[in-house]
């Protein structure tokens, strides 16, 4: 927190104050938060923070709010998996997942929440809020009752019944809307305008939020002993998360933290969509730099936004860093979400199931190749989405409590 | 002689200073072009902040007519009914 110079506008690099403010007032562009990067390499080692909390607040120093009484449910230091029989199974080498799922709320939300929250409060933010697929709302919903905040949360009316119980159960207010995400942005953007002390974590609060992000890239180098990958796989719904993971990347680089500095190159990029929400996927195919909204229509629906506000920002990061942005259908979803619990135990959610659908995808058409080391972003629990796969997880045998009749019923020598 | 029947236009925070402090402008057009051209006649200012020297709108600026994002319908030709509403959002949100 000490280390934050101000905001620049990343269109017209007009600078601002660290203020309460997310888009430029002259071009609208997004703000991006600056930081003095001499005076963090000055303070910050890899035992610096290895002497810090096991959350994502052990990287304050590269965060935009102080860890001091910050809003925190303990968001993340995650699993990162080594995933052998998955590459196995995709014909690729070394493999890692980083398990997001396992974050307080069950996703990556966490930690773009805990930084929002905590900044929105230092900012004087009374009410915390957001536009959400879900797993931000139930993130939101959670860390407002951790600070003793009250919380209005908006959500699309078609959301899974889960992420619904999971947010109302913090007891704040939860507003369903009839459209679809980009309706209920659309509203929170409009609603911001008005309540000036309503903290919208996405909205008004978006550029400390998705800095929260970059600890996703951070945690990962420190868990591979402070080098990066060479590959990384990540969902793409507002693209945030992606170009946050990059940024991260890149700032270890230049405040020293890397082990071997210089040598590994910069970390391919590439990004993963549905295909019935495949903006940004349908831009890199095209060759164009510039998104065209659609109306989405997946069962990913935490990636379900057709109007993507860092879209053509992903473009940047995915083609510069010579990955690729690929899309999977729905059943190709659910396939790669039952692929990766039956080969490495870990049960994500439909967007996780994105993720590795695209990366098996990627895998077969050589962009992400077997020399190199690759992680994979996961970011959300299954238990949220169980409706999707509940058709296939069914028990193997219902039978009355004898010997007998197990051993009628299961034969562990032939196939299931 | 039928006087034309104005469409409300939603300014947003970011804009405010231009019309006054006011959230909601009344001017007449037909289409998004024309309403946004009105507004900058009324107020001056808008234009260079919505649109790029190239003339196109800027791509953190999102219009919506009656709810529906312009780019969705036919772009600044859209066409804006009497009495509609045209909203001005900036586009960076969400995710």
């Amino acid at each position: 927190m000490p280390f934050v110079e101000g905001l620049r506008c990343r269109e017209c690099a007009r600078q601002y104050p660290a203020e309460a403010l997310h888009v430029c007032e002259w071009c609208f562009g997004p703000l991006e938060v600056v930081y003095d990067y001499d005076a963090i390499a000055a303070a910050v080692s890899p035992a610096s923070i290895a002497a810090g909390p096991q959350t994502i607040w052990r990287y304050a120093g590269l965060l935009p709010a102080a860890a001091e009484g910050a809003v925190d449910l303990g968001a993340g230091f995650t699993p990162l998996v080594r995933a052998d029989r998955l590459a196995a199974e995709l014909g690729l080498g070394e493999l890692w997942i980083k398990n997001d799922n396992v974050n307080p709320t069950g996703s990556f939300k966490d930690r773009v929440v805990s930084v929002a929250l905590t900044k929105g409060r230092e900012l004087g933010f009374k009410i915390a809020s957001c536009a959400s697929t879900g797993n931000l709302a139930n993130s939101v919903a959670a860390h407002a009752a951790r600070a003793g905040m009250e919380s209005v949360v908006f959500i699309p009316s078609n959301l899974e019944p889960a992420k619904v119980v999971a947010t109302a159960v913090y007891g704040g207010r939860l507003v369903a809307v009839e459209g679809n995400y980009d309706d209920v942005n659309r509203l929170c953007a409009e609603l911001a305008g008005e309540h000036t002390d309503w903290a919208f974590v996405n909205v008004n609060v978006r550029t400390y939020y998705a800095e929260g992000s970059k600890t996703l890239a951070f945690e990962v180098a420190e868990q591979l002993g402070w080098q990066t990958p060479d590959h990384v796989v990540v969902p793409v719904g507002s693209g945030s998360q992606l170009c946050k993971i990059a940024k991260g990347f890149q700032e270890l680089e230049k405040v020293g933290l890397l082990a071997s500095a210089g040598e590994s190159g910069p970390v391919r990029i590439s990004g993963a969509q549905a295909e019935g929400c495949s903006p940004v996927a349908s831009a890199f195919s095209e060759g164009v730099d510039f998104v065209r909204p659609v109306k989405p229509s997946t069962i990913a629906k935490s990636l379900a936004i057709g109007n993507p506000a860092d879209g053509v920002y992903v473009l940047d990061v995915v083609r510069s860093s010579g990955g690729a942005v690929a899309s999977v259908t729905d059943d190709e979803i659910v396939e790669a979400q039952l692929l990766l619990a039956r080969t490495e135990g870990i049960f994500t959610e439909t967007a996780g199931g994105v993720t590795i659908g695209v990366l098996a995808k990627l895998a077969a058409s050589g962009v992400v190749r077997p020399d190199e080391r690759v992680v994979a972003y996961v970011t959300g629990n299954g238990l949220k989405t169980l409706d999707a796969v509940a058709p296939f997880c069914r028990p193997t045998a219902t039978i009355p409590p004898t010997i007998e009749a197990f051993n009628d019923a299961i034969d562990l020598s032939r196939e299931r | 002689m039928t006087r034309p029947v104005s469409v409300h236009v939603r300014i947003p925070t970011q804009l405010r200073t231009l019309s006054g402090g006011a959230s909601e402008v009344a001017v007449n057009g037909t289409t998004v072009a024309e309403v946004l051209k009105a507004l900058d006649a009324a107020h001056p200012g808008f234009s260079e902040r919505l649109f790029s020297e190239d003339g196109k709108l800027r791509r953190f600026v999102n219009v919506f007519v009656a709810d529906e994002d312009i780019r969705f319908l036919q772009g600044l030709e859209t066409p804006v009914a009497p009495a509609a509403t045209v909203s001005i959002i900036p586009a960076v949100a969400g995710g």
